[in-house]
């Protein structure tokens, strides 16, 4: 045994190698299933024949309830209003973010680095929180709960990670481009539409589709904002006790498809730039 | 800047709570902590729960990817951000559903007779831990992933040539190194989970209310704001107390770049 022991490990060590991976590998898999588990239950359910409102068992195929899609009218109008703010909240937060972006990452300011601290506190903050404090601001100022109310909640809590994303672009560009450009002529005007914008635009863009997802699932800081006004995570939501109607999932289904392929262009055009 | 301005807001919050009374009423804070002790202290220890259930799951995720991913690191990570292309309350309800007691997976197998009728998940602490380690999984890996893809393999390289075993290379390199991206995950996890309101209303029945169930409850059904912003603020405090420490320690960089990403 003894002499066995001896020299076990050496001839071993590879197999045992290529297990421990392995098995890391099938983990991984694992994880993945998991979290894939419940999408799949969604789309699986949005092709559901179920006779009644509960979408609860499975009845048979049917393609029915994508012809149906907007028959349920609160629901279109809910879809509707996150859509629109969505994109209101992508331009504008957008807009602001870029800015900070990029001074924090080319300027140095009195406050920068409370800044920093503000950000980092923003996106670290609980957002059942932001949306307490949004919602005692609106209460104590009087400002009636709305559409409005969700816009300005929505670009304040995207504002930061739009400007995180093109900081990290900022920060890898060579000045020494914006200064050639002066050098030949350009304003401080020309410079940025012509030199310093196409250069982040990337990060801009890939900025602007994170405030649009975030807007568009965002709950909480919504549900603390809206007042009578009513978004798609909102109706879902309200809908719960009752059991959400199959109409539901095929509005997910096709918010995740776009979602999906949105991401998967971005990266294939990101991969065509730097090739 | 917009940044500002929420930071003052925040601020006010604690104002709300004065303004309404118009004394400094610290009465409203001792009464809602001790109301709602239970709820606090729930909330930490599932945050805690999920978190360290994140940690196991993710640890050896992030580890294969950074490590075993080859070529196709980026596909495993865009599959691991998957459930972010559908709402978050959507995936909560989805679960609900997957776990309901007479549902697609506990239906079948009490069909089959290999779970007794009475069996059920949902309503069940384990049930809203495991929905808030699911939701929140992402922002584990992915730190945690950003810190082991950055390890220089030299540095592995050079702790075999000084004989270390496989062990004592992942104990006294990769680990250590590793433990920024661990604190970040940590962080960016626990505040969602202990403060979310979502998993344990849609999964944990009414026996698992935290106390983001109890604020929003005050804020929007009761109304009772006072209780409301002192409540809001406690949680701020306590978590905003653990994010400076940690701000203090570590830096803030390591969250920063990750959530760049």
């Amino acid at each position: 045994m003894t002499t066995l022991s001896g020299t076990e490990p050496a001839t071993k060590r590879r197999p045992r190698r290529l297990t421990g991976s392995r098995l890391l590998h099938i983990h991984t898999w694992l994880v993945i299933g998991w979290l894939c588990l419940p999408i799949a239950v969604m789309i699986l359910f949005g092709f559901n024949d179920t006779k009644s409102r509960f979408n609860t068992t499975w009845q048979g195929f049917t393609f029915k309830w994508y012809g149906r899609l907007f028959e349920i009218e609160d629901l279109t109008k809910a879809l509707g209003n996150s859509l629109l703010i969505g994109l209101l909240t992508t331009l504008i937060a957008g807009m602001l973010g870029t800015l900070i972006g990029i001074a924090l990452g080319r300027y140095r300011f009195r406050g920068q680095g409370a800044l920093n601290v503000v950000l980092f506190a923003a996106i670290s903050c609980a957002e059942i929180v932001i949306g307490a404090a949004l919602l005692s601001l609106f209460i104590t100022m009087n400002v009636p709960l709305g559409f409005w109310t969700i816009l300005v909640a929505h670009v304040m809590f995207c504002i930061p990670f739009v400007s995180l994303t093109v900081r990290a672009r900022v920060l890898t560009l060579d000045p020494a481009l914006e200064e050639a450009a002066r050098d030949l002529g350009a304003g401080t005007w020309t410079t940025f539409r012509l030199v310093t914008l196409p250069m982040i635009f990337p990060a801009v863009l890939s900025g602007g589709l994170l405030a649009f997802a975030l807007s568009i699932d965002d709950f909480i800081i919504t549900n603390f904002t809206a007042g009578s006004t009513i978004t798609f995570p909102l109706w879902i939501w309200g809908s719960t006790k009752a059991g959400s109607p199959p109409q539901v999932n095929v509005m997910g289904t096709l918010i995740f498809v776009a979602g999906v392929a949105l991401a998967v262009l971005n990266a294939l055009y990101a991969r065509r730039r730097r090739a | 800047m917009p940044m500002f301005v929420m930071l003052s807001l925040s601020l006010q919050q604690g104002d709300v709570v004065e303004g309404y009374r118009l004394t400094w009423h610290w009465q409203t804070y001792i009464e809602g902590i001790r109301t709602y002790d239970e709820q606090i202290i729930r909330s930490l220890g599932y945050g805690l729960a999920a978190c360290l259930l994140q940690l196991a799951i993710g640890y050896p995720m992030a580890y294969w990817i950074a490590f075993h991913g080859g070529s196709r690191k980026s596909s495993y990570l865009f599959l691991l951000l998957l459930p972010f292309f559908v709402s978050f309350v959507l995936r909560t309800i989805s679960w609900h559903f997957v776990l309901a007691d007479d549902g697609i997976v506990l239906g079948t197998l009490k069909g089959f007779g290999l779970l007794p009728e009475d069996f059920h998940v949902l309503a069940t602490t384990g049930a809203v831990i495991g929905g808030l380690a699911y939701n929140f999984l992402p922002f584990m890996v992915l730190p945690l992933y950003v810190a082991l893809e950055r390890i220089d393999p030299a540095l592995i390289e050079a702790s075999y040539d000084l004989y270390a075993s496989r062990v004592q290379a992942f104990l006294r390199v990769i680990f250590p190194l590793s433990l920024p991206g661990a604190f970040a995950g940590v962080l960016m996890t626990f505040v969602p989970a202990s403060s979310d309101y979502v998993n344990s209303s849609v999964l944990g029945g009414t026996h698992n209310t935290m106390i983001g169930n109890v604020i929003q409850n005050q804020y929007l059904v009761a109304q009772d704001y006072p209780i409301a912003a002192a409540l809001s603020f406690t949680l701020m405090a306590l978590l905003l107390v653990g994010i400076f420490l940690y701000a203090r320690a570590l830096g803030t960089e390591d969250v920063l770049e990750a959530s760049a990403r």
